[in-house]
């Protein structure tokens, strides 16, 4: 690349590339940060406040009548709304329609000659020069500062009582099998095509190059029909694991084969030659020689298959069931996008589960991944 | 727990399967025509019978697979496109005149194709931005993979995200999705974005274009690295400006690289589904084909007739794009 040392551009483009980044980052930041703060706080303010303390109008209600005490001829009631927590009140009311009337700090009268304060530090006070009745204590609305507030309870919860959990796991246990079983299959395929002559292999190598954009949806219908079929013939369930992992399989093998071959047959001729020479069989030759030399492509394979199991919804809803022993974190998500649609902490915590594998994949493994979308950029995902 | 003991069980399975199928079907082969051991006519008789056979065996799993999960399924989805609901009746091109009439298929084919002008022009736009700019930068390689990181996120996780993003609240309290905050601050009102019609869609194309720029840059800073440097230092001392040198110099030498790039992303978008089916689900004139598609799979027990006349057009759409593919795959090869 050109050396563009001109400093008045070269800032322009630090700039410019700071500002895609951050484009590009901040919706999965401001996901993550929502996803670990209080949910109170979650839902009143945005989470790039999430640092500073935030304003909150809350309700509260006094100790009932019962609980006071009589004191220099006045009766009190008294007790703190804010029970321990680290907030200042600034203002507080008595009447919904006016909650933030009075200034914490004066009193305020709230009529039969009772007064009512409440102090900075939430500790409030009613006196009245006779005996107060009733059951119930008098509602108090304030607002406080509160300071922010981080927590793993979201996480916990989803994990439970979401079925976030079940649902990690048997998204784990599509993904695993799914990626690994092909590789073998595939292998071996790409070895025939790239290294022994048969007649009709160009044939069957464009055939392979067409399968790659096949739309999935040309599948599903066919597929589903013959499952259904083949659980009521053999008096199984239509919708197994074993079916998914077949399917996942059947749709990941044209990318297999062609990385696979491309990059087999890249391999140096000499290696192969000299091997036969040696009187060594196909068998032999690919299972100690070729698949040892293609281990970068076998890799960059099973990242890509592993990510498009584990990210999979389409596949999933047509193949699998939709129990709590099926459910694939995919699918549970976009219920709960339709039944939990205002709840974001509920939301923000279970799409982190959903993304931080394939996240943890990819960091670990972007070479890999580079590596293969670089060599079978004809696949359309 | 259980399940994923079930599911290790299963891979380890599968695989000692596959090595007992290779290995076992190999050593047959061996035995039944043996050349080691032989001499003269016989033995390169059954050599000649093993090569021939031998690929077939590499090859069969595989075959097998792709010719049920995806070549029996192009053929019979097409047959079931002119058969009724339940695939017995065979109805002709009623079907096919359903669709032509469906206010809903024809919302849908116009989204498509404002998907399909919108979002691979914009992400491959970026991505080329991006791997050229990235490329002159000493941190250029961390941008790259936080601009790249979308890439692994599924489209539900994504549909999230951005729902969040957009997420409204009513006028007068405090916005939590930025986009709205950012209205706000900046004297507006806040907009509910997913329920304004033909603009959501936009909205829509956003996620899908977040996602695929670093699969386009990652390509095409790849090909901006393989353009030969004399060229550009010929540029340079005819006294080319960065502008000229770019545009001029080296987004034509890596044209063919656009242009799978641009494809790669335009079959993404006709199968565009998730991030549809997450965010409005087809509401508010948002829907597109393979969510239609899906729907009718279902709809009211299901219409595969429907259902697979839809898929059939999404396939005709792709046809174009697979015989460009096949003959650039072809071409190369006679190349090597």
């Amino acid at each position: 690349m050109i050396a563009t040392s001109r400093s008045p551009l070269i800032f322009v483009v630090h700039l410019s590339v700071l500002l895609l980044v951050a484009l590009w980052t901040l919706p999965t930041a401001g996901l993550l940060i929502s996803s670990l703060r209080d949910k109170d706080q979650l839902a009143v303010s945005g989470w790039w406040t999430a640092l500073s303390t935030s304003s909150q109008n809350l309700t509260g209600r006094a100790a009932a009548p019962e609980a006071q005490v009589e004191r220099d001829g006045k009766f009190v009631i008294s007790g703190n709304l804010l029970e321990g927590d680290d907030a200042k009140v600034s203002a507080f009311g008595f009447r919904p329609l006016q909650p933030t009337a009075f200034e914490a700090g004066t009193a305020a009268d709230i009529g039969d000659g009772q007064t009512l304060t409440v102090k900075e530090d939430g500790s409030y006070e009613i006196v009245s020069p006779t005996r107060m009745e009733g059951t119930r204590g008098q509602r108090i609305f304030y607002t406080a500062a509160v300071p922010s507030r981080f927590t793993l309870d979201n996480y916990r919860e989803v994990l439970n009582a979401e079925g976030i959990g079940a649902s990690f796991i048997n998204s784990l246990t599509v993904a695993i099998p799914a990626t690994i079983i092909p590789i073998l299959v595939a292998a071996f395929c790409a070895y025939a095509l790239a290294w022994m002559p048969f007649p009709g292999r160009a044939i069957l190598i464009a055939v392979i190059v067409g399968l790659l954009v096949v739309p999935l949806q040309m599948s599903l219908i066919p597929l589903l029909r013959l499952y259904n079929g083949v659980g009521a013939f053999f008096g199984v369930p239509a919708k197994t694991y074993v079916g998914i992992w077949l399917a996942h399989m059947g749709f990941g093998l044209p990318l297999a084969v062609y990385l696979l071959r491309n990059y087999m047959a890249g391999l140096p001729r000499e290696i192969l030659e000299s091997a036969r020479v040696d009187g060594a069989s196909d068998f032999d030759i690919f299972v100690k020689i070729i698949l040892p030399l293609s281990f970068p492509a076998l890799a960059s394979f099973a990242i890509f298959q592993f990510l498009w199991t584990w990210n999979d919804l389409l596949v999933a809803m047509v193949f699998l069931g939709a129990g709590n022993e099926e459910l694939v974190l995919t699918g549970r998500l976009v219920n709960l996008l339709g039944s939990r649609g205002g709840n974001w902490e509920i939301l923000t915590a279970s799409a982190f589960i959903t993304i931080i594998v394939p996240l943890v994949v990819f960091f670990s493994l972007q070479r890999y991944l580079v590596r293969g979308l670089l060599a079978g950029s004809v696949k359309g995902g | 727990m259980q399940q994923l003991l079930f599911a290790i069980f299963t891979m380890v399975g599968g695989v000692l399967a596959c090595v007992v199928y290779f290995f076992g079907t190999n050593f047959l082969l061996d035995r039944i025509f043996p050349s080691k051991g032989l001499t003269g006519a016989q033995a390169s008789k059954n050599l000649r019978i093993t090569n021939a056979i031998r690929p077939w065996l590499f090859m069969a799993p595989a075959l097998i697979a792709l010719s049920v999960y995806l070549v029996y399924p192009v053929f019979e989805s097409v047959r079931l496109a002119f058969h009724d609901r339940t695939g017995q009746q065979f109805v002709g091109f009623s079907n096919f005149a359903w669709m032509i009439n469906d206010g809903e298929f024809r919302q849908s084919i116009f989204n498509n194709f404002l998907w399909l002008l919108v979002v691979p022009a914009l992400a491959t736009f970026f991505g080329l931005i991006v791997a050229a700019l990235t490329d002159r930068i000493w941190w250029g390689n961390i941008a790259k993979t936080l601009i790249f990181m979308p890439m692994a996120i599924s489209f539900v996780g994504a549909a999230v995200i951005w729902k969040f993003v957009y997420d409204y609240r009513a006028e007068g309290s405090e916005q939590i999705g930025i986009l709205n905050a950012i209205v706000v601050a900046m004297g507006g009102s806040p907009e509910a974005w997913m329920t304004i019609p033909f603009w959501n869609n936009f909205f829509l194309m956003v996620i899908l274009i977040w996602i695929q720029t670093g699969f386009a840059m990652v390509i095409l800073s790849a090909a901006l690295r393989g353009i030969p440097e004399e060229t550009i230092e010929a540029a340079v001392i005819d006294g080319a400006n960065g502008f000229q040198i770019f545009f001029k110099i080296m987004v034509p030498q890596i044209w063919g690289t656009i242009a799978v790039v641009w494809t790669t992303i335009t079959i993404l978008v006709l199968k565009v589904f998730d991030i549809v089916l997450a965010m409005t689900n087809g509401q508010w004139q948002t829907q597109v084909l393979a969510n239609l598609m899906f729907d009718w799979m279902f709809r009211g027990g299901g219409d595969f007739g429907r259902g697979a006349a839809i898929a059939v057009v999404i396939m005709i759409l792709v046809i174009p794009i697979m015989i460009w593919n096949i003959r650039n795959a072809t071409k190369e090869m006679e190349g090597h």
